[in-house]
């Protein structure tokens, strides 16, 4: 812990940008928990808790990614968590009926990236706020899950599903590998690629970045596109972490997924924020559902909690920043 | 006649400007006193100390025979001065008498009087002889002349006696700049006083009872509006000093590099004109003249009617600011803040946003170019920055717009549109600027360089165009030019003969 809190203050001085320092809040934040339920909770470092940890993070982080980029952009997609459990009423009703799992899988995912893509296409073309137009997918692909369905959860898959759902590889769920591979994906598309630039670019001044010669266009449409796929692979990994189609499954998803870009230093101002943040955002999420099952409080503390760590965590970076903007201004 | 109003050798300092030098000035009970100079003349100045947005210097100013050091809004409120500016100041979405009334609404028991707001906003109308305006119309819904009036309005309810007016007219037609006089003329002869700011000449002719010019921060001169004339109100405005030191002989002028015709839109009418290799061409016009306009119209940031565009002799289609930027064109906004920079961003983000696709391969961004080339634009363009990871938003306004320089020059633009380039640049960091842009041309660019500033234009240009009304007004050369020639040109409806 002190030698990370030595490591933020030169970088302050010689203001490196804030996404590192964030980082290390959301970190540091991070280990003050782990180091507490570890020492409050005999339970909380065994390998199968963490594991337990590792898979319940593993939709939201993946959900958060997508969330991530549309934040990027100013933006924000409220209907991730009703898509994924439209994929999943719909991955299931499929698999039920008689397809084959890879085609029922992609059809799926599919699914997921045709309505990321249609929030884009609105999105842009008709110039709307992008908090109404993906309440009005979350409400109308909520609607059509549970038309599907029937209003019930629906039974039938596979029990390799299951199997998938709760084995490990190299110790650790595959659930959470499928994370790994989202969130490493997700940071170098963003550092590294001339779309991860225009992301930042679109979110710090859409006018600017216009009369660069960048495409606003496709950049709108890429990260709304890229946050309904991520939503429609969260739709899979939902159906092996059930085992069922579960229309309703959605609700919390949404505003958790926001929950853990915001904790992991993402602004709803634009322009700041990144992957590896909003997967350290999710692990916080996480440990603290599952710290207050150890530690035997009352589970509805959980989203009390949450809800001060959001608002605590921003605060903070935004007094941070505030300080660093009269320093410069003398 | 009563005086109301008196400045006494106000003055004010900003670090490295004087902006109001030793000013004295005063208004009379119902009198209508024009305020007119060119751009940083310090006519906004003025006008912010009185309504009490800037602290004065030195100097004292008196006002219904009392005197102050300075304002502040809420006493030059309650002292009755109140200012309609260009840019109206308006709640959109709520009506007319909601409008006039904010802030300030008539209740009863916290509950609004809704039918008492609408019977003064009437009354008020009738006593201004407007009464061509319904008071539940949503002020989004009116005209920019009716806007004007609910601005007349919110004033007048607040018993403002003396009411400013900044360039009510830069967006009005010629009926409705009449019907304005009208209101402004029934001010009058109710008594309040006006201070009435504009670069339209004829207008002050029209309205004004005494004209008071500045220049370069300085009173030069008060007149009775009858005893003066428009050719000598330009030769008050204009002898301002210009920098010998901008201009660069050596740059050698080639062939032509970019040559638009016919360019129109809703703002700009049939524009024409061409720049060659090596040459600084000026783009001079007054506020609401179209100058921005025209820029953003050829850029394509607006939509474009009509025109044609050419870039080395061939002509060339702009659909949009991407394939404008492929033609090795590039466009310096006004707004340089937040329509130049991602200010949020890198240096490194910002010198390579133009240019991303000439160092990516298969999307993916060649790290070490863009290293590279940012490492070298801020050595070439001495950018002072700590480090090219740096936020633009530290950095200075000078440094800001090398940045924005920068990102044109890693997109190997050749042909630069800078629209107000030098604005909120402190004096040291113009030059380099200036230096930068001759820098520009002398390596065979061409560059438009707008400004509303004339002295910096006549001082590194090689030829001027002036603007008046969206059209090209006439052309100015090098061994041409003088400030008055070029005022009267953005001026004068008959300017057209004076063309070279």
């Amino acid at each position: 812990m002190k030698s990370n809190s030595q490591v933020v203050k030169p970088l302050e001085k010689r203001n490196f940008g804030n996404l590192l320092n964030t980082q290390v809040l959301v970190f540091l934040v991070l280990a003050g928990l782990w180091i507490y339920l570890s020492i409050a909770s005999p339970h909380f470092l065994n390998i199968s808790n963490i594991r337990n940890i590792f898979s319940q993070e593993s939709i939201v982080g993946v959900l958060a990614v997508g969330q991530l980029y549309t934040i990027i952009t100013a933006g924000i997609d409220l209907s991730v968590g009703t898509v994924m459990a439209l994929s999943n009423v719909v991955l299931t009703l499929l698999i039920v009926g008689g397809m084959s799992v890879p085609l029922a899988i992609l059809l799926v995912i599919l699914l997921g990236t045709g309505f990321g893509l249609l929030n884009g296409v609105i999105v842009y073309e008709l110039n709307m706020p992008p908090f109404i137009v993906t309440l009005g997918t979350m409400s109308i692909t909520l609607g059509i899950a549970l038309l599907l369905s029937g209003g019930t959860n629906i039974s039938g898959l596979p029990i390799s599903f299951a199997k998938f759902g709760s084995s490990n590889f190299l110790g650790m769920p595959n659930l959470f590998w499928i994370l790994i591979i989202a969130v490493v994906l997700g940071e170098i598309i963003l550092r590294y690629t001339r779309f991860g630039k225009y992301v930042y670019a679109v979110g710090s001044s859409v006018e600017a970045a216009r009369l660069s010669g960048v495409n606003v266009r496709t950049t709108i449409y890429g990260v709304y596109t890229l946050s309904g796929f991520l939503a429609g692979v969260a739709g899979v990994m939902l159906s092996a972490r059930l085992w069922m189609g579960v229309p309703t499954a959605g609700a919390d998803y949404n505003l958790n997924s926001i929950a853990a870009a915001a904790i992991g230093g993402a602004s709803l101002f634009g322009a700041q924020g990144t992957v590896i943040g909003a997967f350290l955002g999710a692990i916080v999420m996480s440990t603290i559902y599952n710290g207050t099952v150890l530690m035997n409080v009352n589970p509805f503390w959980q989203e009390v909690i949450v809800g001060a760590l959001i608002i605590g965590t921003v605060a903070l970076d935004q007094i941070r920043k505030k300080q660093k903007y009269t320093y410069t201004k003398k | 006649m009563e005086e109301v109003l008196r400045f006494e050798n106000v003055s004010k300092e900003f670090p490295g400007v004087k902006a109001l030098d030793n000013i004295s000035f005063n208004l009379k009970k119902g009198e209508i006193h024009a305020l007119v100079g060119e751009n940083g003349a310090g006519k906004s100045t003025l006008i912010k100390i009185l309504t009490g947005a800037y602290t004065p210097t030195t100097g004292k100013i008196h006002i219904w025979e009392k005197e102050y050091s300075k304002m502040d809004p809420i006493l030059s409120q309650s002292l009755g001065i109140a200012a309609v500016y260009q840019e109206l100041i308006l709640a959109n979405d709520i009506s007319v008498a909601d409008n006039v009334f904010l802030g300030i609404e008539p209740s009863k028991f916290g509950f609004i009087k809704k039918t008492e707001k609408k019977k003064r906003t009437v009354e008020l109308l009738k006593s201004i002889g407007y009464e061509d305006l319904n008071v539940n119309s949503v002020v989004r819904n009116l005209s920019t002349a009716q806007q004007g009036i609910v601005a007349i309005l919110r004033a007048l309810v607040r018993e403002a006696r003396i009411i400013i007016f900044d360039e009510p007219t830069a967006s009005l037609s010629s009926k409705e700049v009449e019907v304005l006089f009208n209101v402004i003329n029934k001010l009058k002869k109710q008594g309040t006083s006006i201070i009435y700011i504009s670069h339209r000449l004829e207008e002050i002719f029209k309205i004004a009872d005494r004209v008071s010019v500045l220049k370069d921060g300085k009173l030069v001169g008060e007149k009775n509006i009858k005893s003066t004339n428009m050719d000598e109100l330009i030769k008050m405005m204009v002898g301002r000093k210009v920098r010998t030191d901008v201009y660069d002989p050596q740059r050698k002028i080639g062939k032509e590099i970019f040559r638009c015709e016919g360019i129109t839109n809703y703002r700009v009418e049939s524009a024409s004109f061409s720049i060659r290799s090596g040459e600084i061409v000026g783009l001079y016009g007054l506020i609401g003249s179209g100058r921005t306009e025209l820029a953003r119209a050829i850029f394509r940031a607006d939509p474009l009617f009509s025109g044609k565009i050419y870039i080395e002799g061939k002509e060339i289609k702009i659909k949009s600011p991407i394939s404008a930027t492929k033609h090795r064109l590039s466009y310096l906004p006004e707004d340089r803040r937040l329509q130049g920079l991602g200010l949020q961003l890198s240096v490194k983000h910002n010198t390579n946003l133009a240019s991303y696709k000439r160092i990516s391969n298969f999307g993916f961004v060649n790290g070490k170019k863009e290293r590279f080339i940012t490492l070298d634009l801020v050595k070439a363009l001495s950018i002072k920055t700590p480090s090219i990871s740096q936020k633009v938003a530290n950095l200075s306004g000078g440094n800001q717009q090398k940045v924005v320089i920068s990102k044109w020059l890693a997109a190997h633009s050749k042909v630069f549109i800078m629209d107000e380039p030098t604005v909120g640049i402190d004096v040291g960091a113009k030059k380099e600027i200036y230096d930068l842009i001759n820098k520009l041309a002398k390596e065979g660019g061409g560059i438009l360089f707008i400004s509303s500033y004339m002295p910096e234009l006549i001082a590194i240009c090689d030829r001027i165009l002036v603007m008046r009304d969206g059209k090209i007004a006439g052309e100015v050369k090098r061994s041409e030019f003088s400030e008055e020639k070029i005022l009267t040109l953005a001026i004068k409806n008959e300017g057209e003969k004076v063309n070279s």
